[in-house]
């Protein structure tokens, strides 16, 4: 996740200091990727080096410190609005890893891991709802919109996985349907060859 | 939960055919549904999830176990009450809506009660609670071709739940409706159940299954898995921060 473009996000609206960062980033996002506050005041500390953020003026009462972007800052922000978001890195996902090692390590129980996955996951879908039912009963603003869809998001996401769950069990079930063909016709081949031979003989 | 459900598969088999020609639909499948639950099922395409649904509702008997709709034996019903029971107890819900065309929507929903013996005023001011409580009550005297199908598919809800109808199945409820309107059916459905309605949801998508409190997978009329019961929503609030 690119917390770096989060905040030059944010402060394309109006200068902020660090903490203000912090609870708009994640109260926009539904507190669903919490930050620390270290870890904005670092990512801070690089954008100023970059040159992409500036202090806007000195340390207030409280000691704290204003950030606002610089012309190039700003251009930054523009551009990740308008570009897409790179997918060519898949990202490493631990169960397609662990089903495709599944289905050539032998002896693993592959249908009853496709089972087990799908209940945890629908749980987890599960879970989501009630979070979608919860905060929807509330009459909400954009910040309450954008969790909405940042859940949604989880929601899909939950479902596609469910959805290739089925599609490799059902795979799996036609290959298993198919093998003993397979096994068979390699038996026969073997004594065709066999047979040849001796004939040859 | 003490109460005794609203509905009970017990070991319930169902076979069709005889003999080596014999299809096992059911396989001692056992299910409960209890007042203010919403189970879900899910499954491919053949795995008894419509034969299940069947029976829960008597248009199917088991051949195997015993099927109870408020504690009253469906398998031992003539058909006189298997009928009586089908008006008073329970509702279908399907894909396709399935209201009657000529009908308003307030007599679509007046309608079983009407064919059990009640006054036609008596059954309208029932009828029209069914409606308030599916969030439609102004469109009480529309019919089924002037409603958009989230419009009507609520008015099935309420049909299947009016007056002392406490089960609801539902095949596909959400199949003919885009994903918004399928989920404010869905809100509808978990709505009546959270009111003390039971129901039982057949559907092929888990996004909608995700709003039952127990979602079972049936596999060649096995159930293989079940969700269980989840936490409510306020104990899942306070971790949301760590989602």
């Amino acid at each position: 996740m690119s917390i770096r473009r989060g905040l030059l996000a944010l402060l394309a609206q109006e200068p902020m200091y660090g903490a203000q960062l912090r609870s708009e980033f994640e109260s926009r996002t539904g507190g669903t990727w919490p930050l620390n506050v270290g870890q904005v005041y670092t990512t801070l500390a690089r954008l100023e080096r970059d040159g992409m953020v500036e202090a806007a003026g000195g340390a207030d009462d409280e000691g704290r410190i204003g950030y606002r972007l610089t012309d190039q800052g700003r251009a930054e922000v523009e551009r990740w609005w308008t570009a897409p978001v790179d997918r060519g890195d898949t990202p490493r996902d631990e169960l397609v890893i662990k089903l495709a090692l599944a289905v050539t390590v032998p002896g693993v129980d592959v249908q009853r891991l496709v089972q087990t996955q799908r209940t945890a996951t629908l749980r987890h879908l599960q879970d989501l709802t009630k979070l979608k039912r919860a905060s929807s009963d509330q009459a909400g603003g954009r910040n309450e919109l954008a969790w909405l869809l940042v859940l949604d998001n989880l929601v899909y996401a939950a479902e596609a996985e469910i959805r290739w769950l089925d599609h490799v069990e059902s795979r799996l079930a036609r290959e298993a349907t198919r093998a003993p063909e397979a096994h068979t016709r390699a038996t026969e081949n073997k004594n065709e060859d066999r047979s040849t031979q001796g004939a040859s003989r | 939960m003490t109460a005794s459900p609203i509905l009970l598969l017990d070991n319930v088999s169902r076979v069709h055919g005889y003999a080596e020609t014999a299809v096992r639909a059911l396989d001692g499948v056992t299910l409960t549904v209890h007042a203010g639950e919403l189970v879900a099922v899910m499954g491919p395409s053949g795995s008894g999830k419509s034969t299940l649904l069947n029976l829960a509702g008597g248009l199917d008997r088991p051949t195997g176990g015993a099927v109870f709709v408020e504690g009253a034996d469906v398998g031992a019903m003539s058909m006189r009450d298997l009928a009586a029971l089908r008006r008073r107890s329970l509702g279908f819900v399907f894909q396709d809506f399935n209201l009657i065309p000529s009908l308003t929507a307030v007599e679509n929903v007046a309608l079983p009660l009407e064919l059990d013996g009640l006054r036609v005023r008596v059954a309208r001011r029932i009828a029209m609670d069914s409606l308030e409580a599916v969030g439609i009550p102004e469109l009480a005297d529309r019919y089924p071709e002037h409603m958009s199908g989230g419009q009507q598919q609520r008015v099935a809800i309420a049909r299947a739940l009016v007056g002392d109808r406490r089960l609801v199945l539902a095949d596909e409820p959400t199949g003919a409706l885009d994903s918004q309107t399928g989920e404010a059916v869905l809100r509808v459905l978990r709505a009546r159940c959270d009111a003390g309605a039971g129901g039982l949801l057949v559907t092929h998508e888990a996004r909608h299954a995700a709003w039952a409190d127990r979602v079972v997978f049936l596999r060649d009329g096995v159930v293989v898995d079940s969700t269980g019961t989840r936490p409510g929503a306020e104990s899942l609030l306070d971790r949301a921060g760590t989602l």
